[in-house]
């Protein structure tokens, strides 16, 4: 689960970097660059390892909270005021948000691209530009993007530790990577939703 | 002091158990946590009441055996010690504290706070010890050991088995418990020769008796009477993996 959490981490930033030639007035860059990343070959293997890293990252994730939760049947009458990772109470949820929010994205932009839902795949920059003029999307982006923050911050020292990298050299700076990191890629995204919202 | 105390009270095993309130006045601070529930037998026998069933036996914070939830800590709310080195001088006049047993499946309760914790003995049995011939004690410098890793040894190793851990975890994991017992091992030569058998025994027993996976929340480590770190769960995930 670790292992397919950090390589759905290192997508991230590839998407971000794709999605800020949205920012340009032309919708060439972005339409070429989709088009580039739905028809080069070792993309599309990458696209299988993708697929394959979400369906472990969220089946594993599932089992396992099935099963924590099978571990206490009965539960404390006072709530647990143990010191924890606070984002790390609530990590099936923020993930099930994230991912009712990446299927939606697939019917948007995914599903047109396989040819399962109408639309036109050489134009998803105008496809974009007319999402985020619809205020009710924006909302919800922003508020997932948020929740994905959430989501990264534990998972990324996380996945150190259960990759058993947990050591005293490098444990000082995990730590804040995956605060910038988890702060950064949403930040990223959001910025720029909000601009084609907004300003365009 | 006056203390109001809300204690699960269970008659057995199958019994459904109810939170009864009990009223204590006269509480002394220089008490200890089970001194104050010895007062409240006492006070329960003289009722001819049931007498609340608690598990103790060192009452100096080396059994491990006191453990119980009080106001939403295991142990209670002063860090790094066990309920028997919990002093009454940590609550206030007029508080209200809430006892409640380990909450997880494979620690079923026997009778009000005391819960069956033979899940952690099963682990054990599972792995968690080196098979020596018995005889006399070997020659001590026979074996040279590193200081640090003697000394991380030794930091594993005072783990009580009290189960503060799985109380404490939100998925009632026994990681913390089960890296510190591999980790006492996997830190000196001896325990080196059975590491791959003892670690995968172990975490197939851990999941054999039911209890959560690790979510890397840190509640262990803040709850641990003994201070046992995050890091053993590291080391069990190495020593795990090497394994295969």
């Amino acid at each position: 689960m670790a292992l397919a959490g950090l390589f759905l981490l290192t997508f991230l930033p590839l998407h971000l970097i794709i999605n800020f030639m949205l920012l340009k007035s032309e919708p060439g860059p972005f339409n070429t660059a989709a088009h580039f990343m739905a028809t080069f070959p070792v993309i599309r293997i990458m696209e299988i390892i993708l697929f394959g890293a979400i369906l472990i990252h969220v089946s594993w994730g599932i089992l396992l909270q099935i099963q924590n939760w099978l571990a206490r049947p009965v539960g404390y009458v006072r709530s647990n005021k143990s010191e924890t990772s606070f984002f790390s109470r609530f990590m099936i949820w923020t993930g099930a948000i994230v991912l009712t929010f990446l299927i939606l994205h697939w019917f948007n932009f995914y599903f047109i691209k396989i040819g399962l839902v109408a639309g036109n795949p050489e134009d998803f920059y105008s496809v974009v530009h007319n999402l985020f003029k619809i205020p009710a999307y924006d909302y919800i982006y922003l508020a997932c993007f948020t929740l994905l923050g959430f989501h990264l911050f534990h998972a990324f020292y996380s996945a150190f530790q259960t990759l058993g990298l947990n050591h005293r050299l490098w444990n000082p700076v995990v730590k804040p990577i995956a605060l910038f990191y988890a702060i950064i890629i949403p930040a990223g995204f959001a910025f720029i939703s909000i601009t084609l919202w907004l300003f365009r | 002091m006056k203390l109001t105390l809300k204690i699960w009270r269970q008659k057995n095993a199958k019994a459904k158990g109810n939170f009864e309130t009990y009223k204590m006045d006269n509480v002394s601070p220089r008490m200890a946590f089970l001194e104050m529930l010895d007062a409240l037998n006492k006070m329960l026998v003289e009722e001819d009441k049931d007498p609340v069933a608690f598990d103790h036996d060192c009452r100096e914070g080396i059994c491990g055996s006191c453990g119980m939830y009080i106001n939403g800590h295991p142990h209670g709310p002063v860090p790094a010690i066990t309920t028997c080195s919990l002093s009454m001088r940590y609550f206030k006049d007029g508080d209200t504290i809430w006892v409640e047993p380990w909450r997880a499946k494979p620690f079923p309760v026997i009778k009000d706070l005391i819960v069956d914790r033979s899940a952690f003995d099963k682990i054990q049995i599972a792995g968690g010890f080196i098979s020596v011939n018995t005889g006399a004690a070997p020659e001590a410098n026979s074996i040279l050991v590193q200081k640090k890793k003697s000394d991380d040894a030794f930091d594993s190793a005072i783990c009580i088995g009290c189960g503060a851990c799985v109380a404490a975890c939100k998925n009632a994991s026994a990681m913390l418990f089960v890296s510190a017992k591999i980790s006492q091992f996997a830190l000196l030569p001896q325990g080196r020769i059975e590491a791959k058998d003892r670690v995968r025994a172990m975490v197939e027993k851990m999941d054999e008796v039911g209890f959560g996976n690790c979510s890397n929340t840190g509640a262990c480590e803040a709850e641990c009477p003994k201070e046992i770190k995050l890091v053993n769960i590291a080391r069990l995930f190495r020593e795990y993996y090497k394994a295969f």
